[in-house]
């Protein structure tokens, strides 16, 4: 990166440091971090989102909707998620190339023949010659639909929960004004469960942020694995030999958790004051009591 | 191979009686079966002894919480601080790459002490998952202590408890009794963390693995995952449910003295990853 970096094997102490953690793998592992943050930045709203739906099938009036849905919230209870995770990502995998398979192969074999999966040529996704970039994107594009999944189901159940929570009379009172059950959920229900649902996401947003080193048990160049690669021991043959260094990285990860853990603990205390403004909680009534 | 020699085969290789090789060709169901349950020895070895040994050291630091003097106080609340904000992941490589760094074998009054065993998954992991359990069992227990009816400590005193016999009568009871449904919980997602241990760092030393190990072994191997996964799952369901029944005989233990319908129920709660 720095000129005084071209031959690293003649300088030594701090511009040594210097150039070695502005080597080009060690920007790749800063980037990295930002591919943490990425994925934490799609998947919280999707997740949220497929929460909202399975929670909403859940409470539906139709029986086949409402299994769905309770099925959707049961499925990762009592398993661990970590089995969805290596589960999803193959079978997802599959699942699209068998599809591709059904519409650009002519002669439709079943792909599950023995012992491989085989498709023809032009069904894998992404194809063969494509670029190693298009197969770094792919994968992390089904990291992020399986945490979708994953936690979409957590928070499907605590917002299932959370709309319970709203009091009965809240919709009575609603339904004798004449609202239809469309108008009850979207004028009463939505706006008054966030702050019952608040306690369940920010611990969701919390197991979120300490689920995202399993990336890299999803094949995504992620953090781990750079610190996996970086802090191996360097021979001679490497521009800058060391020890085994692995130890130092992951307690780097360490601190950079324990960071973003408390971070998000202070933001999450704050937002709950925000929103217990004026509700019929215990926090509300804190908030109204502190205030007079 | 008829299922009932597949079983005798492999039924415990996953603590290296039976068979050596893993099957490679021609995999049954039955196989599928038979080795990811003797997997799952590993998963509730992991999980029971991290659980006991666990429980003890979370009553000390959740007590630590409650000191006086900052001493006392400040460690346990950066150990629970340390392992609950930071990925049980993070974790166990951080303690594989630290025991790796361990002197090979040391002097201890001219006893030598050889270390290499720490790394192993049976004692290293084990370590990382008692003191991951200690700390958030010690956050419950310590919410729980502070939830503590006043009125019950009022009436304490009034009979004249004070001090230990007082924590010992008392306190320690009714705390029990309130974290009893949310430590239920916690035992549940300690088993289901155990899968972490050879996804992390800790290898599997002849292919001597847990249930997801195995799993995945059989995942890899036949390219189809529609089979090997939910055989796990519906072990760790079964396994769930066996925490539940037994957790649940504790908890009416513990209110045996309320009256029935106002006993804590035990909910579950969806699992989490640390």
């Amino acid at each position: 990166m720095f000129a005084a970096c071209a031959d690293p094997k003649a300088i030594e102490g701090l511009t040594w440091a210097l150039c070695y953690l502005t080597s080009a793998k060690h920007v790749d592992f800063y980037w990295s971090f930002l591919t943490v943050l990425l994925l934490l930045a799609i998947t919280a709203p999707a997740a949220l989102g497929m929460g909202f739906m399975g929670a909403t099938a859940a409470r539906s009036h139709v029986a086949p909707v409402s299994w769905l849905g309770k099925i959707y919230i049961w499925m990762v209870r009592g398993v661990p998620d970590i089995i969805f995770f290596l589960f999803f990502v193959i079978a997802l995998d599959q699942g699209i190339e068998y599809v591709k398979s059904l519409a650009v192969c002519d002669g439709g074999a079943w792909p599950w023949q023995g012992l491989e999966f085989r498709v023809c040529p032009e069904a894998k996704v992404p194809l063969a010659k494509s670029s190693a970039f298009w197969h770094q994107a792919y994968g992390f594009m089904l990291a992020v639909v399986t945490f979708a999944i994953v936690f979409g189901a957590f928070a499907a159940n605590v917002i299932y929960g959370a709309m319970d929570a709203v009091p009965r009379a809240q919709l009575e009172t609603a339904e004798a004004y004449g609202m239809s059950h469309a108008q009850v959920f979207r004028r009463i229900l939505v706006p008054q469960m966030w702050i019952y649902a608040l306690p369940g996401l920010g611990n969701l947003w919390m197991i979120l942020i300490k689920a995202t080193p399993l990336l890299f048990l999803l094949g995504v160049k992620d953090i781990v694995y750079y610190a996996r690669e970086l802090g191996g021991s360097k021979t001679q043959a490497y521009e800058y030999p060391h020890g085994d260094w692995r130890l130092w990285y992951f307690l780097g990860l360490l601190v950079f958790y324990l960071i973003f853990t408390r971070i998000s603990e202070i933001g999450i205390g704050r937002l709950t004051a925000r929103l217990s403004h004026g509700q019929a909680t215990s926090g509300g009534e804190a908030l109204r009591k502190a205030a007079a | 191979m008829t299922c009932w020699e597949t079983i005798r085969a492999y039924g415990l290789r996953s603590i290296g009686i039976g068979e050596n090789l893993l099957p490679r060709s021609d995999f049954t169901i039955c196989q599928q079966f038979t080795l990811i349950g003797s997997g799952l020895i590993w998963n509730v070895y992991f999980g029971v002894l991290a659980l006991l040994f666990g429980f003890f050291l979370a009553n000390a630091v959740a007590l630590a919480r409650t000191a006086r003097t900052p001493w006392v106080r400040k460690p346990a609340d950066w150990f629970v601080f340390v392992f609950r904000g930071s990925p049980l992941f993070i974790q166990f490589f951080l303690a594989y790459e630290a025991l790796v760094l361990l002197p090979k074998a040391f002097t201890l009054f001219g006893v030598e002490i050889s270390t290499s065993w720490t790394t192993r998954a049976w004692a290293g992991a084990l370590f990382v998952l008692f003191l991951n359990t200690a700390a958030y069992s010690a956050e419950i227990f310590h919410g729980a202590l502070k939830s503590i009816p006043r009125g019950d400590l009022e009436a304490a005193e009034a009979y004249g408890l004070t001090g230990w016999k007082k924590f010992i009568r008392i306190e320690w009871p009714t705390m029990l009794r309130l974290a009893w449904p949310a430590y239920t919980n916690e035992a549940i997602f300690l088993f289901h963390a155990t899968t972490l241990v050879f996804f992390s760092g800790f290898p599997a030393f002849a292919q001597k693995g847990d249930a997801l190990y195995y799993a995945n072994y059989f995942a890899d191997k036949t390219f189809n995952p529609f089979i090997p996964y939910p055989i796990v799952g519906f072990y760790f369901i079964l396994l769930t449910l066996l925490v539940t029944f037994v957790y649940g005989r504790v908890n009416a233990r513990l209110n045996r003295h309320l009256p029935s319908n106002s006993r804590a129920r035990i909910r579950l709660r969806p699992n989490l990853i640390r």
